[in-house]
């Protein structure tokens, strides 16, 4: 009998969630299959079975979370014994809840008439009962390889509708637009405004509802506000020679293999990257008793989308080439756009540059985006007077703005990021070396 | 523009293009000196004379058949059965013969005949004369079966059938012929194809396929759902056979929610023929299974009670759509 223990997914986990038990105790398990679906403090993943036999005994329920290295289930022959103190447990003969059926399988009618009769509708056990789900619906999760199978549907007998997988869709984003924020243990309460004070005439608001991804912004980002003191560098960088060179990179790149183009925010990525490797104190996050300094560097990207923001991650960004990073930021940018980001492409951010260059913007302030410590908010590059050897010249410069959590950063600390920083983008042939 | 009858309408159109080719006849019971059951012919007999406006006897098969044999010989004729439940009496001729000589003949004959006749109940006439049997002839491949439901649709759709080369079975409905819509100037030409629907009224949350009086009955319900935030996209159908495709499959890529209103039966008829369709081409876009809105599966009641409850109304439409529109999408 070989014991199946909770992985260890990520750095930050410390306890995984059995969503779903792909496989069932007496089903047949070969080494390599999905037994169950694990839901962390980042993302929901598949874990696989290292052993080939019979699934025994589910040593934790679907719903209940376990720790790293705990048992969770058993693995062996069919006719093996089980551990005396497992042996005639009545749980095993525990019969699934069954689903309850109600109306005639067509109107929304009778549903809302057995909702209100609070007759509660069951999720089926997996594997015995299909999962209902429309055309449409099933396309759709597909297209964005979401597994429908985790739906609640609110069709009539609890068919998934198109409705349903957006909403999952929509939440999936929110939910990686800001992963949990472990190092906060006690979240602050956000007081909730209430309505405004003023009488208002018909006609003159519209309430939007908010969407899943919104509320989540607002939660995530409300919390970084209230639980981080920010405070703010700013710094105003010279980018005539890093214009001189992102032209003479473009030159190349359009003639390379792949064409690609190099936008001023590649380069600067490059260079937040590789100042973080230089300065690894502003690579950290706060854990209350520590704090966490990350050896590697991954730079999340803020994307504007019509329904909200998301921050997919350019990974190991200070080992990557520019043109590499050039690649990366277009891939992410476009699935993003298209729905189309996996989990892998937004989790282990270790900072965040917001970029509102393309605005017009002089200059602004970004709130952290958790559980990192730090972000650059990067203005315009705008042609500027300044005076160089008593004589005044125009010049092009651009503004940064960094937000640092004071628990983790300090003031002079901060500053020397934003001076290798600047050193870096005003004699960019480093970016190269 | 102006505004005419259903009735007038037809009228018109029968008039235009006997004006405009001398080919072009009509013939049926008490068309003549009577001016036609549901009076669409009045005044023609006067104005064309006896030659070109000619009563027959009671006799569908032999109305039909002569009218075929006018077709064959090169004339264009119009003939008017007084209901389509009489039909039955012409159905060899219409579905051995009309639809049958261009495909047996190597496509050499053409039959430029029109069968026009009004279909549908509600006006007490029981249950032998207030059938819809429209799917009977839109199974035959060679015939064509076109239902408008608008004086605009009914005038331009006549003179396309009088100009087809294929027979073409043009279905009215007796509570039509006094309705009254907008149709252009007499000194405006137009037809109406007879192969393509019409969006009659826009909407995202869920497509309504209809046609003929159920039309109107649709687009009140429309306006009905419209008052609870949703939006339906009314199709006419307008030909049921050949059935504008396309048409209804961009709608329902939009909707994802289809009901088909039509008077006749539910089970083998243009309903569900339609769905089938739908099916075929738009599975992976259905929201929600396909609903029927369909007369009462019993023949046709006399009493004006019973009558009424077993035809579909504008209620029955409208709980159809609230089945399959979620609530929450009203919302949104």
């Amino acid at each position: 009998m070989k014991t199946v223990e909770m992985p260890k997914m990520g750095d930050t986990m410390e306890e995984g969630k059995i969503l779903r038990w792909i496989k069932q105790e007496g089903d047949q398990v070969k080494k390599g299959e999905s037994l169950a679906e694990v839901e962390t403090d980042k993302v929901n993943i598949e874990i696989e079975s290292f052993a080939s036999g019979v699934l025994r005994k589910i040593l934790v329920p679907e719903g209940k979370s376990a720790p790293i290295g705990a048992g969770i289930a058993l693995i062996g022959a069919a006719d093996e014994a089980l551990p005396a103190e497992l042996a005639g447990n009545g749980a095993a003969g525990k019969k699934p809840e069954t689903r309850v059926k109600e109306g005639n399988g067509i109107g929304y009618a009778a549903q809302n008439v057995a909702q209100q009769a609070s007759v509660q509708v069951a999720p089926a056990a997996p594997g015995q009962e299909r999962i209902f789900i429309s055309p449409i619906a099933r396309r759709v999760a597909e297209e964005h390889q979401l597994d429908y199978q985790q739906i609640q549907g609110t069709g009539p007998n609890g068919r998934i509708i198109k409705m349903d997988v957006e909403a999952a869709l929509a939440q999936r984003q929110a939910e990686v637009v800001a992963p949990a924020v472990r190092a906060v243990p006690s979240p602050v309460e956000i007081p909730v405004p209430g309505p405004a004070p003023v009488a208002v005439e018909a006609g003159e608001v519209v309430e939007i509802p908010l969407t899943t991804m919104r509320r989540t912004i607002a939660r995530r980002l409300g919390q970084s506000w209230l639980a981080s003191p920010h405070f703010y560098v700013t710094s105003v960088i010279d980018t005539g020679k890093l214009a001189d060179l992102r032209r003479q990179i473009n030159e190349y790149a359009e003639k390379d293999p792949a064409p690609v183009k190099v936008s001023f925010n590649d380069l600067i990525v490059k260079a937040i990257a590789l100042a973080l490797l230089r300065m690894p104190q502003v690579n950290v996050s706060f854990a209350e008793d520590k704090l966490i300094q990350k050896n590697r560097v991954h730079i999340g990207m803020a994307v504007a989308l019509e329904q909200g923001l998301i921050v997919p991650v350019i990974h190991d960004a200070d080992k990557r080439g520019i043109l590499d990073i050039a690649r990366e930021s277009h891939r992410l940018a476009e699935a993003a756009r298209t729905s189309k980001l996996h989990p892998e492409d937004l989790i282990g951010g270790t900072f965040t540059i917001s970029n509102l260059g393309m605005f017009d913007v002089d200059s602004f302030t970004a709130v952290i985006n958790p559980p990192e410590s730090a972000i650059l908010a990067v203005g315009s590059i705008t042609p500027t007077p300044v005076v160089v050897d008593g004589q005044v010249v125009v010049r092009d410069r651009m503004k940064v703005t960094l937000s640092s959590d004071h628990r983790a950063i300090d003031g002079a600390t901060a500053a020397r990021f934003l001076q290798e920083l600047k050193r870096l983008l005003e004699e960019p042939f480093g970016l190269l070396l | 523009m102006r505004t005419l009858t259903y009735r007038d309408a037809l009228r018109e159109a029968i008039r235009e293009e006997m004006q405009r080719d001398e080919r072009v006849f009509i013939l049926g019971e008490d068309i003549a000196g009577y001016g036609g059951t549901y009076a669409v012919s009045k005044g023609l007999f006067e104005e064309f004379g006896e030659k070109r406006v000619r009563d027959t006897p009671l006799a569908e098969e032999v109305i039909t058949g002569a009218a075929i044999g006018a077709a064959l010989g090169g004339l264009r004729p119009i003939i008017e059965l007084m209901t389509i439940n009489f039909s039955l009496l012409a159905s060899d001729q219409i579905v051995n013969q009309a639809a049958k000589f261009r495909y047996m003949f190597g496509g050499q004959p053409e039959m430029p005949l029109v069968i026009r006749m009004p279909g549908g109940g509600g006006a007490q006439r029981g249950a032998q004369h207030s059938q819809s049997l429209e799917s009977w002839y839109a199974h035959i491949p060679g015939l064509k079966v076109v239902m408008p439901a608008t004086p605009y649709d009914a005038k331009g759709m006549l003179k396309a059938a009088v100009r087809d080369p294929d027979p073409v079975l043009f279905i009215e409905h007796e509570l039509l012929y006094n309705i009254k819509g907008e149709v252009p100037d007499e000194d405006v030409e137009y037809t109406v194809p007879l192969n393509r629907g019409e969006v009659k009224r826009q909407g995202q949350h869920v497509t309504i396929v209809t046609y003929s009086r159920m039309l109107h009955v649709t687009l009140q319900a429309a306006e009905d759902l419209a008052k609870e935030g949703i939006e339906a996209e009314v199709i006419d159908l307008r030909s049921i056979r050949p059935i504008d495709i396309d048409l209804l499959i961009d709608s329902v890529k939009k909707t994802n929610r289809v009901i088909i209103a039509q008077e006749g039966w539910k089970y083998y008829g243009t309903g569900q023929g339609l769905a089938a369709l739908i099916y075929e081409y738009a599975f992976d876009y259905m929201d929600a299974p396909i609903q029927h809105v369909t007369s009462a599966d019993v023949p046709m009641p006399y009493s004006k009670v019973l009558e009424r409850a077993a035809l579909p109304n504008k209620n029955d439409i409208v709980n159809a759509a609230k089945a399959i529109v979620p609530a929450a999408l009203v919302r949104a």
